[in-house]
């Protein structure tokens, strides 16, 4: 009852003008970015966060949230029409909505993956709204070891399931945390790595110049080289007929959506697995629990309905651990939680005691959020269609000119822009030998978080490391993440052991 | 994109090293009552990465990586041409906004980009142009009251915050 309660004064958080406006406002600026190739969530995400400083906390977090939502909408859009998937996200909608649409019945696919989303969204929060206090609740005794062992997790599932390759990984993951390290130590006081006494390095590298460094200038480098040469769009006839007949089609597809709402909630909790691999797994498991397997790839709508309810309820989900224990389970959360401390709130168990009317009116706004994002794709598919005809020579200059005055904005010095430059030409030229991007930067976000963390925790223990294996709940959350990080190993040695045979 | 792979690593190795040599300039050891040193936690660090750089560099021998294996060259004639144009045009308005500020800078940018990379007529290209920088001028200077640095173009701008500001 206390849950229903707190619910009802986020939704009066949500239906301040201000904030419903910046409700239906995100959506629509998440739907377009999600649609656009090369874009997603986390793109919009990083760019658009210094804009925000206009506006209180809780609205800008909102804003935020309700990109992060549309995107996941909107990146079925151009994985069905184009065939290129709008965001890494939407991978496997293209698997299904791509046949679909070259049969001719781009219409159906557009509507399922909308009706699906919204499924998966309202499942999700549903979720979302029962965990979340009772996580936090369970997180109020959690301390430094505890807190450092969550850190290690997340670290450990980039390595242990990203698939990605693990040197590279673990390099992305260390250089990301260096970075953070740099300015003035917290606990002595002393300056630290000030590159070649450069005296912009003294107050430190701020995420957001990272961020958007390698998600606005690196992503768009990387974008202009691979989208050469012409794209073919399909076309789509959508009749309010074929709307509610598709989305009553939709509701019959219960078994898929059933499987992407809840595994995609999961994985999303997952510290850093996020929706990519949540929505890659839903659609998976569908087709091999499917009684029609074979049909899968040739388009199939239950193909297009598991994957996107997927990525929206692990969307949902990543949001999770981002707000109860502080610990992001995606790169979109990682930059919402830099967010978060910008703005001078503390994440962790402590934002449900302390700040109430954040933490409901963020729920409340998801309710609102999903709801305007299926209204909006469905009433205004001919819209983004169109949009999708926007040349990139005109939107990747946009980017750039929005990444430069984004990372400007923070603390207004333009050594902050240089250094924006540098990482982003680097993120695409390691991008190119295959580094992956992403752990780098939650490391940059979470790193002020969890080096104080290890320090105390081994100041408490007198320097031994076996802290963080003795006590009640850190032991195991490290015993996992030390699992992850050797699953690769033991995978290795597995395939040595039964290749002779 | 095989020499590529190694150049990297090499690259990464050696500014591993930097970072450990930079950290070492705090105390990385334990020091008594505080904990570990400032140093500690990049010099560790940066200590993995310079033995993922030598692991890199082991994959790279074994060629069991797919960049280590593909003879593809890192970068083809398009992908250099649209780096150089894209990058450099991204650079060249960084460093004009110290000249004539970010108002400036971004519209020089715009026309560069969209008039003469992307061939759009100038009946496109103007409005976005001059669009973009009043709009940043209005949210930023005026809603947010961020003053983006204007260069010498400042004078032109006293008559606007007079009204605005």
């Amino acid at each position: 009852m206390e849950i229903l309660s707190h619910l009802a004064g986020g939704f009066l958080v949500v239906f301040d003008p201000l904030n419903l406006g910046l409700v239906v406002l995100g959506v629509t600026v998440g739907l377009f970015i999600g649609a656009m190739p090369g874009l997603g969530s986390v793109n919009g995400v990083a760019i658009l966060l210094p804009m925000t400083f206009l506006v209180p906390p809780t609205s800008a977090m909102i804003f935020l949230a309700a990109i992060y939502y549309g995107a996941m909408y909107g990146g079925a859009i151009s994985s069905i029409m184009l065939g290129i998937p709008g965001a890494s996200t939407a991978v496997a909608t293209t698997f299904d909505g791509r046949p679909l649409a070259l049969k001719g019945q781009a219409d159906k696919a557009l509507i399922v993956a909308a009706g699906a989303s919204f499924i998966g969204g309202t499942i999700s929060i549903a979720l979302f709204t029962g965990f979340a206090p009772l996580l936090a609740h369970v997180a109020l005794d959690f301390g430094d070891p505890e807190i450092f062992a969550l850190m290690l997790l997340a670290f450990a599932t980039f390595v242990g399931l990203s698939g990605d390759d693990i040197p590279k990984t673990i390099f992305s993951i260390c250089i990301g945390l260096v970075f953070s390290a740099v300015g003035l130590d917290i606990m002595s006081g002393e300056p630290r790595l000030i590159f070649l006494d450069i005296t912009g390095f003294m107050h430190g590298i701020n995420f957001l110049v990272l961020a958007i460094g390698v998600y606005g200038i690196g992503e768009m480098l990387w974008t202009i080289e691979i989208s050469r040469g012409e794209t073919q769009m399909s076309k789509a006839t959508i009749t309010l007929r074929g709307i509610f007949a598709h989305l009553l089609g939709t509701l019959k597809m219960w078994r898929s959506w059933t499987i992407g709402s809840f595994l995609g909630f999961f994985v999303g909790i997952l510290p850093a697995a996020g929706a990519t691999p949540g929505s890659l797994m839903a659609y998976g498991i569908t087709k091999m629990t499917a009684k029609n397997p074979r049909h899968y790839g040739k388009g199939e709508p239950a193909g297009v309905a598991a994957p996107e309810s997927a990525n929206n309820a692990a969307s949902t989900g990543s949001m999770l651990p981002m707000l109860t224990l502080g610990i992001p389970g995606s790169p979109t959360t990682a930059i919402l939680l830099g967010g978060m401390v910008i703005w001078g709130l503390i994440p962790g168990p402590m934002l449900f005691v302390e700040q109430t009317e954040f933490v409901w009116g963020l729920i409340a706004s998801l309710y609102a959020a999903n709801l305007f994002a299926f209204l909006i794709n469905i009433g205004f598919v001919p819209a983004f269609l169109w949009m999708l005809k926007m040349p990139f020579t005109i939107l990747a200059p946009t980017i750039f000119v929005l990444s430069l005055i984004g990372g400007y904005a923070p603390d207004e010095n333009m050594h902050d822009v240089w250094l924006m430059l540098i990482f982003g030409v680097g993120a695409y030229l390691l991008r190119k030998l295959d580094y992956p991007m992403a752990p780098a930067v939650l490391a940059i976000v979470l790193g002020p978080i969890a080096e104080p963390k290890m320090r105390q925790s081994l100041l408490i223990s007198g320097g031994d490391l076996t802290i963080f294996f003795t006590r009640p709940i850190a032991g195991p959350i490290t015993a996992v993440a030390i699992i992850l990080l050797l699953l690769p190993l033991l995978q290795l040695i597995w395939r040595t052991i039964r290749k002779p045979a | 994109m095989r020499r590529a792979e190694l150049v990297a690593a090499v690259l990464m190795a050696a500014f591993s090293g930097y970072l450990m040599w930079k950290s070492a300039e705090l105390p990385f050891g334990w020091v008594p009552g505080e904990g570990p040193g400032g140093g500690a936690f990049p010099f560790w660090l940066a200590a993995i990465m310079l033995v993922c750089c030598v692991w890199i560099m082991v994959n790279w021998y074994l060629r069991k990586t797919p960049p280590s294996q593909s003879d593809e060259p890192f970068m083809d004639d398009y992908a250099r041409r649209m780096f150089f144009l894209v990058g450099g045009g991204v650079f060249a308005m960084i460093a004009l906004v110290h000249i004539v500020g970010m108002y400036g800078a971004v519209a020089l940018f715009l026309v560069y980009y969209v008039r003469f990379l992307g061939r759009h007529s100038w009946k496109t290209t103007i409005p976005i142009a001059v669009g973009a920088p009043v709009a940043a001028f209005f949210f930023f200077d005026v809603a947010l009251r961020v003053v983006l640095p204007k260069g010498y173009l400042e004078p032109l701008f006293i008559p606007l915050y007079r009204i605005f500001l």
